[in-house]
């Protein structure tokens, strides 16, 4: 052998085992988020293989990294998911070039173009499947506050018009209310010319009281410069047309400059993040003062330019502060898809081990969540889909007895709703025996038999504690958690879960829960002498009730609000405090449709943004607060667990009509 | 006497809602063909309550009551939306974004009158 081949194949070998140990590395953190740096090892790693091996003249090699190269390249730059298949397939890669390079050593012919084909073929198939940006995962660069305005259908426009690779554009006008209707449709005609018009939003905030604003939503194939000159208006570009869309450095470019760049992400620890947010918090109590002290100096000395000042500087304090809480929440933020695809594996898992064969199948894996939140919610959709493929799915022979495909199909889908993550979990398995609910309910003696239920009543039964309807406890759900425990997880960080079921057709577990749990708007309300917090997005209303309007129907008081009964719950009641002694309370109204419930309090103080505590292990089982929060200098309050509290209620009223 | 608003696209739809809010005593109706007349009206007269369809053109409900529940002058006007059934999606959108009860179409007139009723007489 030559020695400078001897040379090449010495730092060759060497590379592809610091390879080997990588996507072992790899392999091993998959599931819980590879680092970026160490995809980005293993590239530049097969990178300078390409690099000595086209300078030794070993062309074949040079080709064939250059060709593994590139596939890590989607990878690394996101355009492909790092699947176990993905894996899988890169170690194989890996040994080829091992073998290729024993080849080389042993004077032996190797020949690797079927292995090019592979890599190609690889690359176009993971790209179509997992490396697209989707439709979804480009609405999020809208801002919420439209989004939510819109109705289904102009969702839909708007999502044809990112698929056809439009540009989303605002136009933003402001008409005298005297005539804005001629104005406007002006304006939609000639927006109509230059693209589809999706939507007009009226806005009359930080207008002159006579007039009135619109901004338009439309899709349009021309530029953001052209638009804005033919309608002469403020124009905001909201997506980019495709085409245009952020530049996706060139690849020849980038392994350049990749070997010296490792990575730009950075791996955070929660809870840095969290003292972040505290500090903020703290800050928020700065700016309160500061606006107190602007009101103070006013009072003594009038509109001086002086207070003019210190009051601009507060109000643009608070607008700076809440953007750093927005930055900061945003990087908490990841995908469902990585709870997901955690899920994928269990599922994988399962259905090898229960030799039934599942279909899955995702969406909405771009949704955003906070990362604490997705680690907690992750093994109670653990327990749901193993719960859905052990009881829920049917066996193959009994399915085709059904009519039913053999393989059984579950479905995990993330959305965002309001404030709200929603998640659901359904299968297409036998769906839940409501009749067989209610008799085991009867066996166990937590439901009287002649109690008359609704099987959504009944169904509520799947999360008492201790209860199972399969007799026998299997090898795959029966294993410490059960519906029970999902329930309390889900209450405890602000959410709830639902079921959905039909005899034959399914089951589909939806759990909801806050985007975030790290800082939220809460109402401070006041019973007796303490202070307590309800969070915002759990409230829908709040009324001044007298209480000779409140009547006692089977058992349960009740108020009439617009023509509804509202379920009342004294909080102090339910805590055992001493509440004021008046003629009227204040209701704070809470929940949704049969959940909905008033809430007596004695004052409404304000509202306020809080950082939510733990109450941390003494406490732990202390049910009804979701934490404590800070909120003034040294006062600490309690937040209400709202979910509990009607839990709690709805429970009492239960047990009152079966009395 | 309380100014209600009927927002309404269809002609049908808009006299028959205005006919049966006319059974309130009292009751003045004012018509608006869709969002953006509606804003025409609410800017001109006294509006008391609105009852507003979601699908219109132009500006359909959703933007209506969304400019109506962050306009200081105009947010404690009650707004009903009415929907087509089964618009499940819209009828949540409406109320997470301040509307403050929906009736589901086909309408039952006594249904509405006594909704709009409570809301008015409250």
């Amino acid at each position: 052998m030559k020695s400078s081949k001897k040379d090449f194949i010495a730092e060759a070998e060497e590379l592809v085992e610091e390879a080997e140990r990588l996507l072992i590395e790899i392999q091993e953190t998959r599931t819980a988020g590879v680092n970026p740096d160490t995809i980005n090892a293993l590239f530049r790693a097969i990178h300078t293989v390409k690099g000595i091996s086209g300078l030794f003249g070993f062309k074949d090699i040079a080709d064939f990294s250059h060709a593994f190269e590139s596939l890590l390249d989607d990878i690394r730059l996101g355009r492909a998911e790092v699947s176990e298949e993905v894996v899988r397939f890169l170690f194989s890669n890996n040994d080829v070039l091992k073998k290729v390079m024993e080849d080389i050593e042993n004077g032996r012919d190797h020949d690797v173009s079927g292995h090019l084909q592979n890599i190609e073929a690889f690359r176009n198939a993971a790209k179509e499947s997992g490396g697209s940006h989707k439709v979804e995962d480009i609405l999020g660069q809208i801002d919420a506050a439209i989004l939510k305005v819109l109705s289904e259908y102009e969702e839909h426009r708007l999502k044809t018009n990112i698929k056809e690779g439009k540009g989303i554009f605002l136009a933003r006008a402001v008409f005298s209310l005297a005539d804005f209707d001629k104005s406007l449709s002006e304006l939609v005609s000639a927006i109509k010319s230059h693209g589809e018009q999706i939507s007009t939003l009226p806005t009359s905030t930080d207008l002159p009281p006579d007039s009135i604003g619109f901004n338009i939503l439309f899709g349009s194939g021309k530029s953001h410069e052209e638009l804005k000159q033919a309608l002469d208006l403020p124009v905001d570009e909201l997506i980019k047309r495709k085409g245009e869309a952020a530049a996706v450095p060139s690849p020849s470019k980038m392994q350049e400059s990749s070997i010296k760049s490792a990575s730009t992400y950075v791996r955070v620890d929660i809870e840095k993040l969290d003292r972040i947010l505290n500090t903020i918090s703290e800050l928020n109590l700065l700016r309160f003062a500061t606006n107190r002290i602007a009101a103070e100096m006013m009072e003594t000395f009038g509109h001086t330019p002086l207070v003019v000042d210190v009051f601009k500087i507060s109000q643009s304090f608070e607008r700076r502060i809440s953007e750093l809480k927005e930055q900061v929440l945003e990087i908490r933020m990841i995908p469902v898809g990585q709870i997901f695809s955690r899920l994928a594996q269990v599922i994988r898992r399962y259905s090898r081990e229960t030799g039934k064969q599942i279909e899955l199948t995702l969406y909405g894996e771009d949704t955003e969540i906070d990362k604490f939140l997705a680690e907690e919610i992750v093994d109670p959709l653990m327990h749901i889909v193993r719960n859905a493929i052990d009881h829920g799915i049917e066996a193959g022979e009994e399915r085709k007895k059904a009519g039913k495909r053999e393989t059984g199909a579950i479905i995990l889908k993330a959305f965002q709703r309001g404030n709200h993550v929603v998640i659901e979990a359904r299968d297409d398995g036998a769906g839940i025996d409501v009749e067989r609910v209610k008799k085991k309910a009867s066996e166990k003696g937590i439901l009287i038999p002649e109690a008359e239920l609704n099987n959504r009543e009944i169904l509520d039964f799947i999360f008492m504690p201790g209860f199972s309807t399969k007799a026998a406890v299997s090898e795959i759900s029966g294993r410490g958690v059960g519906m029970d425990v999902v329930k309390e997880k889900l209450s405890s960080l602000g959410g709830f879960v639902d079921v959905e079921t039909e005899k034959g057709k399914g089951t589909a577990f939806i759990l909801t829960v806050p985007i975030t749990l790290a800082i939220l708007k809460a109402l401070i309300v006041r019973i007796g002498a303490e202070k307590f917090a309800i969070p915002l997005t759990s409230l829908s209303e709040s009324l001044l009730i007298d209480h000779k309007d409140v009547q006692t129907i089977e058992g349960k008081e009740v108020y009439n609000l617009r023509g509804e009964m509202l379920p009342i719950v004294s909080i102090a009641s339910m805590f055992g405090l001493e509440g004021d002694v008046s003629e009227r309370s204040y209701a704070v109204v809470v929940g949704y449709g049969e959940r909905r419930l008033g809430l007596f309090v004695d004052e409404l103080i304000g509202q306020h943004e809080v950082v939510i505590k733990s109450l941390g292990d003494y406490f732990k089982g202390l049910r009804g607060f979701a934490g404590a929060a800070e909120i003034g200098r040294h006062e600490v309050i309690l937040v209400i667990d709202v979910e509990s509290v009607i839990e709690e209620s709805l429970s009492r009223q239960r047990a009152m009509r079966h009395v | 006497m309380p100014n209600i608003l009927v927002v309404e696209d269809s002609p049908t739809m808009r006299q028959l809602i205005s006919f049966a809010m006319k059974r309130i005593p009292n009751a003045r109706v004012i018509e608006a063909t869709d969002g953006v007349d509606a804003l025409k009206k609410l800017s001109s007269e006294k509006v008391d309550l609105i009852l507003a369809d979601i699908n219109m053109p132009v500006m359909d409900g959703l933007k209506l009551v969304s400019l109506v529940k962050n306009n200081q002058s105009y947010k404690d006007i009650p707004v009903i939306i009415i929907t087509t059934e089964g618009a499940r999606e819209d009828k949540e959108r409406a109320l997470a974004i301040g509307a403050n009860a929906y009736l589901a179409k086909p309408i039952q007139t006594q249904e509405l009158i006594k909704l709009v009723t409570s809301f008015i007489s409250a």
